[in-house]
């Protein structure tokens, strides 16, 4: 007997999706075929002078040693971000899920963090590592370390790392959280019993358990440090000192809206969807071969 | 509280019907005090007459404001004034149809304008290579250079003997940090002070074509030797421990008033900060030059913002504007706006009332700007400077003056790639703007 329900009218799936497809549509994919148009053109700030340039602003930002030093930030950053986040999430969520008084109350907090906006989490952090009025760059003065971000490329990089990680942690603590809930504690008891010690269970067991989330939560990481993290860098570094910090989103960003270049401002950000497009591709090819669902 | 007053506001606007009025909308980016003296002063304007109410309205800050006239303009819905930052001019210049320039604004309304009642380095800045001021001048000040007193006392110098040339200035700064000073001297804006201001100063061009005045074909020229010699001199400050880096903008300024750093070169604008937060006594001085460049000092270059006039608008509207931009000029007004914002009077006549009325001996300091941005009659090396996609520009600067500090690249290298960089940025927005 067939279990699944059927539809059968012809229109009602469609018009079930319709909303989606619209928002889709208008916010995802009507502003990517303009930027591809707009990459290859070249005009003024309003508009009134627009002249078809083929791919002179690839060739331009390519050209650009600015742009191709923002790669090597990306990468450094995206890995970072991606990584430390996952990890130390993983950590927090093995250990929340075994407590067992006031759980609740610690899943609270560790959740708290993804409420507030990235610009917010930006202005917090620069306020406490400031150079000049921080708490902690004083507490680091005292304890003899020269902080400096406002000139220093590497703690920039790491105050925006730990920025943006922070931010995402508890995003990705409610999935592991969620994914570790799942797991039978039956097998976990199993191995227990025949003598399995906790790292080995976790190994052998619960990370290959959890392999869907994990790599879910590596697609959704990467393309939150690729696009979502501006807010972050214009809110402490603006991409500074020295381009330490000037992520490919955050160039888009300043090229376009600040600095009015739209053609070159577009350019970017169809390169940078290329980038994440194929990424994803590689990530559901390669990697999700890994999964064990 | 505020937002029943504008609710209240606007149900007035609504239910004053009878009279035509005709609104001018004004964008803005002047926050706290100083937006308190925008609306006085279009509250001022609206009430010395019947037919054109100006409503002032906050933006954003400089570039996001301009972001959004540039969207609304682009959408047909763009305001009438527009008050666009100093680097913004060359953008706003060649974006012709999207404005109209101030000496035809006023000559189409018949409102009598004489761009010689300006003050030359102020209105030059705005004014096209055939002398003609494109946008009304508004908020405007210039790089002064403060010194701390009391941690010039405690060094064993004279606190009223403020270095006047780089050599006394590093002489200073030795005894200084002899003194136990652990912050010897910062600076706020880098780009501005030590590559716009300190070329004019001195002098020396930014870029040819009289930095950018004469046409878009303009390329820069800041990696001279007196500037490599300049750059490479404030390098050698940071290694001895007598220049510490704050930040691109006004970080530093926070840094002088708490006492941390004995000297500072900033915007004059921040003198209302400093004499409120300051716990110390300090003088307003002109900035240092270096006595071996020959001409200098010469004179310096704004920085600030003006009023841009947007195209496509009713005769009606663009009267209005005109009337306002009159009243704008009004010598009384200005004197209040130099007094309660810190910027310099725009006219001639303002900064001889201001004289007269004896502002400066009750707030010694106040017109160092004034007196400095007119020290010498401009030459095309310090009338101002209009280089397209300045934001990016400004920002390549920034950057590779950043790369110089931190000990990355050596003055040279850093201000010849800057160059380069910033030529790219030049020859973009020449063939986006050829027309």
């Amino acid at each position: 007997m067939e279990k699944r329900a059927i539809f059968r009218s012809a229109w009602l799936p469609y018009l079930l999706v319709a909303p989606q497809i619209a928002v889709t549509i208008i916010f995802f994919f009507l502003p990517a075929v303009q930027a591809v148009w707009y990459s290859f053109q070249v005009q003024d700030a309003f508009g009134n002078d627009t002249q078809f340039v083929w791919f002179e602003n690839f060739a331009a930002i390519f050209h650009d040693e600015a742009y191709l030093n923002s790669f090597e930030v990306t990468a450094v950053f995206s890995l970072l971000v991606a990584v430390l986040g996952l990890a130390i999430s993983l950590l927090l969520a093995t250990m929340a899920d075994r407590v067992l008084r006031g759980a609740l109350a610690y899943r609270t907090l560790l959740i708290w963090p993804y409420a507030v906006a990235p610009a917010v989490a930006g202005v917090l952090w620069a306020f406490l590592f400031s150079p000049s009025i921080g708490v902690v760059s004083f507490l680091l003065g005292k304890m003899g370390i020269d902080w400096n971000w406002v000139l220093r490329g590497d703690q920039a990089m790491l105050l925006v790392v730990m920025a943006a990680t922070w931010k995402q942690i508890s995003y990705n603590f409610l999935f592991f959280l969620a994914g570790l809930q799942s797991i039978p504690r039956s097998l976990i008891e199993a191995a227990a019993i025949d003598g399995a010690g906790p790292t080995r269970r976790f190994w052998t067991i619960v990370f290959p358990l959890l392999s869907p989330t994990t790599f879910f939560l590596l697609v959704v990481n990467v393309v939150y440090a690729f696009f979502d993290t501006f807010g972050v860098i214009d809110a402490t570094t603006f991409g500074g000192p020295a381009q330490a910090t000037n992520i490919l989103v955050y160039k888009v960003y300043f090229d376009g809206v600040k600095a009015a270049d739209l053609g070159g401002s577009s350019a970017q950000s169809v390169v940078l969807m290329i980038i994440v497009i194929t990424l994803t591709v590689i990530q559901f090819r390669f990697v999700e071969k890994k999964v064990n669902y | 509280m505020k937002l029943q007053l504008s609710a209240a506001a606007l149900v007035a606007a609504l239910a004053l019907p009878a009279h035509a009025v005709t609104e001018i909308q004004w964008w803005h980016s002047m926050t706290g005090a100083l937006g308190d003296q925008v609306n006085i002063i279009a509250n001022g304007f609206n009430d010395s007459q019947k037919d054109y109410k100006v409503v002032p309205v906050f933006k954003g800050q400089y570039p996001e404001s301009m972001t959004a006239a540039i969207a609304a303009y682009r959408a047909g819905n763009a305001p009438s004034i527009l008050q666009v930052f100093e680097v913004g001019t060359a953008t706003m210049m060649s974006a012709k149809g999207a404005i109209k320039p101030v000496y035809q604004l006023m000559k189409d309304a018949g409102e009598p304008f004489d761009p010689k009642a300006y003050l030359a380095p102020v209105a030059g800045y705005y004014t096209n290579s055939k002398g003609e001021m494109l946008s009304m001048p508004f908020n405007s000040s210039t790089t002064v250079f403060y010194v701390n007193k009391d941690a010039f006392k405690k060094a064993g110098l004279d606190p009223n003997a403020a270095p006047k040339t780089w050599k006394e200035f590093a002489a200073a700064a030795g005894k200084l940090k002899a003194s136990g000073q652990q912050c010897v001297y910062t600076t706020g804006w880098p780009s501005w002070v030590h590559i716009e201001n300190f070329s004019a100063w001195h002098n020396l061009p930014i870029g040819t074509l009289e930095n950018g005045i004469g046409g878009t074909k303009t390329q820069f020229t800041f990696n001279s030797p007196a500037h490599v010699q300049h750059i490479q001199m404030l390098v050698d400050f940071a290694k001895n421990g007598w220049f510490t880096y704050a930040g691109r903008k006004n970080e530093a300024e926070a840094k002088f008033f708490s006492g941390e750093c004995a000297m500072l070169t900033s915007s004059s604008g921040a003198q209302a900060n400093i004499r409120k937060n300051a716990k110390f006594d300090f003088s307003v001085n002109f900035l240092p030059y270096h006595d071996e460049i020959k001409g200098a000092p010469q004179n310096s270059i704004i920085g600030g913002a003006s009023l841009w006039v947007m195209g496509g608008k009713k005769p009606d509207e663009y009267k209005g504007v005109a009337k306002f931009f009159k009243y704008l000029s009004n010598p009384q007004l200005q004197v209040r706006w130099h007094e309660a914002t810190g910027y310099v009077p725009i006219t001639n006549e303002a900064f001889a009332l201001a004289q007269k009325e004896g502002y400066y001996q009750k707030v010694p300091g106040a017109d160092i700007a004034i007196k400095q941005l007119t020290y010498k009659p401009p030459t095309p090396n310090s009338k101002g400077l209009r280089f397209g996609n300045f934001v990016q520009g400004r920002e390549v600067i920034e950057e590779e003056l950043e790369a110089a500090f931190s000990g990355k690249k050596d003055a040279k290298t850093a201000l010849d790639d800057a160059v380069r960089r910033g030529n790219e940025i030049l020859r973009r927005f020449e063939a986006a703007n050829k027309q």
